[in-house]
């Protein structure tokens, strides 16, 4: 190597285009929302300095309720990715003829544009119209039509069951491809001991999975918490604000009503609880690679 | 083409016959439900106005055709320029982030000094904060730009938005490129930038490729929320907002909706036909190594 010194300059050279710009285009934003939370920021030219007004308004009874709800959903959701990626991936994994056409079946709900998958859902969903509806009543599970996104509690789980399905290929993929990694003369010294596939499953696949399963769960828990797409175009937040998690509250508050101080301090807020996962996921993953060296 | 290679997976003990039924039933329900939003919008697409008014509700097309594929460009005014648009803003995207994150890749996978895994970690960290929670100061700084309603308030934030993930790919990418390659260079009197340029860079083509394929289709499919709240301006409309708008009107003309969609999705599908292999690989290099 030349001398590390003009190294060093090269590499931070290098570096230096791409810092700046997740610098302007990140990291100020992610000041200047801390900063407009203490103001009164709106469409109005003159910001005055509040303190912590917007945090006292924000913290009551309808924000609260948010927050819970905002946990409900992503936890199903992560739950259900985890559970049917898995099962994906082992249903994939199975050497019958024709299985990789199937694994490139499972791609397109991950790869075509986010909001023309949710129209489609949205039309599923229509009571009137839609398949599910449809096909409910044709086999008699219900009696009439039903519109899912116009309950409070349907419309909940509708909104889920679309984020996993949007979720679902890159956690099967990802399983799939940590599958296979694992060695295959486990699987024959289990297998001359007579071990059936399920216990073969159970003793070897899931516990030498389990880094891949804490990562994606990480992964998937950041993104679920940041869904935005899937409940704006389904339900808006509503029925009656029963879909409504932190991301669209805070976009209803800042984007619809302009009240950007107050949209601001829920902006700080989930921020925080982002950042702790994001603490979390650091650890985890650099457990995980202390185990993988030890 | 190899539909199965048997070394992949331990043929240990063979399937039962019902074990092999099972699998199937799985793999088809599995499957179902990948694919049964885009098989309803395509019937639909087929089905005529008055069947999917009808009740009770009918699952084949009866009288189906093709009709909505040809209606539709007079319908949904401005398809085309929403296709259009679509196409330029990932591709300005991703020719920015591809500026951007290929000297720093090589940077984070040659050089190691004080501070760098820090950098790493806060790049990582970055893609973790959504636009969505960021979207007040980015729209007060794109008013500030004079970029609201031009096609940079769409490429600009999207792009930032698409680095980590791409630095992420293509370090994993070039760590795997032979240290002795760089040195080989340095005897030879050629200095770093000649070696990253004339070097490293045509051996990394490949997994460039890679990073822009996988970038492209991310800032197509993802175009959704920064579109909303910075451009209002049908000309400069990406196609989900542009389909979006359509569907806020009153008279939805379902059937050519739906076959809007899939033209729209089209691209995407035919990319994945071609590209499968390059796209699970490479959604999976940083993966496994972990």
């Amino acid at each position: 190597m030349t001398s590390s010194r003009s190294a060093w300059v090269f590499a931070w050279a290098l570096l230096a285009p791409a810092i700046i710009y997740v610098l302007i285009i990140v990291a100020w934003p992610l000041v200047e929302t801390v900063r407009l939370s203490f103001t009164d920021a709106s469409l109005r030219k003159v910001v005055n300095y509040v303190g912590w007004r917007n945090y006292e308004k924000i913290f009551n009874e309808t924000f609260l309720t948010v927050i819970t709800r905002t946990f409900i959903w992503t936890f199903f959701s992560v739950l259900l990715k985890m559970i049917i990626g898995m099962c994906g991936a082992v249903l994939l994994n199975a050497a019958v003829p024709g299985r990789n056409l199937f694994r490139i079946l499972t791609m397109p709900p991950w790869i075509v544009p986010m909001a023309i998958g949710i129209f489609m859902w949205g039309w599923m969903y229509n009571g009137q119209f839609g398949m599910i509806s449809g096909l409910l009543q044709r086999f008699g599970i219900v009696d009439g039509p039903v519109a899912f996104l116009a309950y409070g509690s349907t419309a909940f789980w509708a909104t889920i069951v679309t984020d996993v399905w949007i979720g679902v290929p890159m956690v099967t993929i990802y399983f799939l491809a940590a599958m296979q990694a694992i060695p295959k003369d486990l699987y024959e010294a289990a297998w001359t001991d007579g071990a059936s596939r399920w216990t073969r499953f159970r003793r070897i696949t899931l516990p030498l999975m389990a880094p891949a399963i804490i990562t994606m769960s990480m992964l998937s828990l950041i993104a679920t918490f940041n869904s935005f797409d899937i409940i704006w175009i389904l339900t808006q937040g509503g029925p009656s604000g029963q879909t409504t998690t932190m991301i669209i509250d805070t976009y209803q508050v800042a984007i619809g009503s302009k009240k950007y101080g107050e949209g601001a301090a829920r902006a700080v807020v989930i921020c925080i609880f982002l950042s702790l996962f994001c603490l979390a996921y650091f650890r985890v993953t650099r457990r995980l690679h202390a185990m993988d060296k030890a | 083409m190899a539909l199965f290679r048997k070394d992949d997976t331990p043929m240990i003990d063979r399937y039962r016959w019902w074990e092999i039924i099972g699998i199937y039933a799985g793999i088809f329900a599995f499957l179902f439900f990948m694919l049964a939003p885009f098989i309803e919008g395509f019937l639909v697409s087929l089905k005529p106005l008055a069947q999917l008014f009808s009740t009770p509700y009918s699952f084949w097309p009866e009288n189906g055709s093709f009709a909505a594929y040809f209606t539709m460009w007079e319908s949904v005014p401005g398809f085309a320029r929403y296709i259009f648009n679509s196409f330029l803003i990932s591709s300005v995207a991703t020719i920015i982030v591809l500026l951007l994150v290929v000297p720093a890749a090589y940077a984070f996978a040659r050089f190691s000094f004080k501070g760098m895994g820090l950098v790493l970690a806060a790049f990582l960290a970055v893609s973790m904060f959504s636009g969505a929670v960021l979207l007040i100061p980015l729209f007060r700084l794109m008013r500030t730009l004079g970029m609201l309603n031009t096609y940079w308030s769409m490429i600009v934030p999207g792009a930032a938005f698409l680095i980590p993930a791409a630095i992420w790919l293509l370090r994993t990418y070039m760590m795997r490129i032979p240290r002795e390659l760089n040195e080989a260079a340095y005897m030879d009197g050629a200095s770093q930038f000649y070696t990253f340029r004339r070097v490293i860079l045509p051996i990394a083509r490949p997994g460039i490729i890679v990073v822009a394929i996988m970038t492209f289709i991310g800032a197509y499919s993802q175009q959704f929320i920064f579109a909303l709240t910075f451009n209002s301006k049908t000309e400069y409309m990406p196609l989900p907002i542009g389909l979006y708008a359509y569907f806020g009107k009153q008279e939805v003309i379902w059937n050519e909706l739906m076959a809007a969609s899939f033209v729209g999705i089209a691209p995407a599908l035919i990319l994945i036909f071609f590209l499968q292999r390059y796209l699970v690989g490479g959604l999976t290099a940083g993966a496994v190594k972990q």
